[in-house]
């Protein structure tokens, strides 16, 4: 083939490669735009949030209890930076304190002494914040286990929600990682009693999800067979977190 | 006389066209979430010669303040970029192409002659074929950095269900630097790569979109 022609069998393939090239290009454009554009679900537009969910149903498939956050000696654990004064702000007697308990086995209040009466757990474990830092934590407190056992719903639920006494900050949990073996409603950190800025007088503790589910100072816990509302998940993030 | 030979099979091209947006925006979006604790720099004790990054870097790009947006995005186009970078692995498996993109016992030399010469220090280039050293031990690479933001990704996505995988990669505060580190290097084989795109010129670039590229060959008649 002389020169001329190649350059002419070549030219017609590059315009046709370029067109559908471009075509596609503009139709992933398009694409992408839709995407932005669409109507926000909670803080996200709503095809990032079905894909969360997906995410989620196949993580909640693939859960398994027996895989356990990794522990460190006590000599890591440090006390993290106390991120998050949601629902920490409102006046609190804390020696007036007892924890609410709703769908549980009865309607009457548990006592922190109460709480205190369920074997006492020690656990050297990754705090991991969604912002993405970690630090070693000592917690100490009940297996939520071996508190749904005592004081949860006969029949198996599948969510947990807690919130704090006022109400302003909430977390929901599925059954399954609230019912994990490190799971703790946590009375220490770093060996000595929880100070308000960390919950007192009980937070939780649950290794399995970012720290933002940890809530601190539990006014309520809720057995539920819906999903309860989460406060971070109302503002964009993903319902679920688990890690 | 003029041939026009065939270089690049389409499914190739597409692997390698598709990857490129969905790399962009598993990089800007992972900038994104980045951003939200952003503690890496380059220095030692106080002194600090670059910090991941500067305030104007956050700002071109508006990457401040997106930390849930930038998950949401990361873990959908999460999907994409895996499942093309498996497929692509799978067909250059299957269809051979890998026996150009491996690199062999000569592609040290000849990247170290290759890269001589694009300097200007060595006059004389190695004999041209479909990849050269230096391409072979890049594009090589390049698939075993993305092997490894699949795994480091993993380590830090599932920390818990996948602790052997985030011990293994020395911890999470590790794994998740990992990360961070594999993008920096995509975004230097980036640079390295336009620049060569740029020298090799428009029969080259052609090549990577249409399939085909001119090659001048001997006249046998004459």
């Amino acid at each position: 083939m002389n020169r001329v022609d190649a350059e002419k069998v070549i030219r017609r393939r590059t315009r046709r490669s370029f067109l559908f090239g471009g075509a596609v290009a503009a139709a992933a454009f398009v694409g992408g735009r839709w995407l932005y554009t669409r109507r926000e679900d909670a803080g996200i537009r709503w095809p990032l949030r079905r894909a969360l969910e997906i995410n989620e149903q196949l993580a909640r498939d693939f859960f398994d209890a027996g895989r356990l956050a990794p522990t460190f000696p006590v000599s890591m654990a440090k006390m993290p930076r106390a991120n998050g004064g949601v629902g920490l702000r409102s006046s609190f007697d804390a020696a007036a304190w007892t924890l609410k308990v709703e769908g549980g086995r009865s309607d009457s209040p548990v006592t922190l002494a109460q709480v205190k009466d369920l074997p006492r757990v020690e656990i050297v474990t990754e705090l991991k914040c969604i912002e993405g830092w970690s630090e070693v934590v000592h917690f100490t407190g009940a297996r939520f286990s071996d508190f749904a056992a005592k004081y949860g719903a006969e029949d198996a639920v599948e969510y947990v929600g807690m919130e704090t006494p006022d109400g302003e900050y909430y977390v929901g949990l599925d059954s399954d990682s609230a019912m994990h073996p490190q799971t703790l409603l946590c009375y220490e950190m770093d060996g000595k009693p929880l100070t308000a800025v960390h919950g007192a007088p009980l937070r939780l503790a649950i290794p399995v999800k970012y720290g933002l589910k940890s809530i601190k100072r539990i006014g309520t816990i809720r057995f539920a067979e819906s999903r309860p509302a989460d406060y971070w998940a109302e503002r964009g993030y993903d319902w679920y977190v688990g890690l | 006389m003029t041939k026009i030979e065939h270089k690049h099979p389409l499914a190739i091209r597409w692997f390698h066209w598709i990857n490129f947006p969905v790399l962009s925006l598993m990089i800007w979006s992972g900038m994104t979430i980045y951003w939200a604790n952003d503690v890496y720099r380059i220095g030692a004790g106080e002194f600090t010669l670059f910090r991941f990054f500067p305030a104007w870097f956050y700002d071109a790009f508006d990457l401040a303040s997106h930390l849930s947006q930038g998950m949401a995005w990361h873990f959908l186009f999460m999907w994409f970029f895996a499942l093309n970078g498996v497929l692509y692995v799978l067909y250059t498996a299957i269809s051979g192409e890998w026996r150009y993109l491996l690199p062999n016992r000569n592609s040290l030399r000849e990247a170290i002659q290759v890269t001589l010469y694009d300097l200007g220090i060595r006059k004389v280039h190695p004999p041209p074929r479909k990849f050269n050293g230096a391409q072979q031990i890049a594009y090589t690479s390049i698939i075993l950095m993305g092997a490894g933001s699949l795994a480091t990704g993993l380590a830090i996505y599932k920390p818990v269900q996948f602790s052997w995988l985030t011990q293994a990669l020395g911890g999470y505060p590790w794994a998740r630097a990992e990360h961070f580190a594999l993008t920096l290097g995509y975004l230097l084989f980036f640079c390295v790569h336009i620049a060569q795109v740029i020298r090799a010129g428009w029969n080259n670039f052609r090549a990577m979109v249409t399939g085909f590229e001119l090659i001048e060959v001997e006249d046998p008649k004459k």
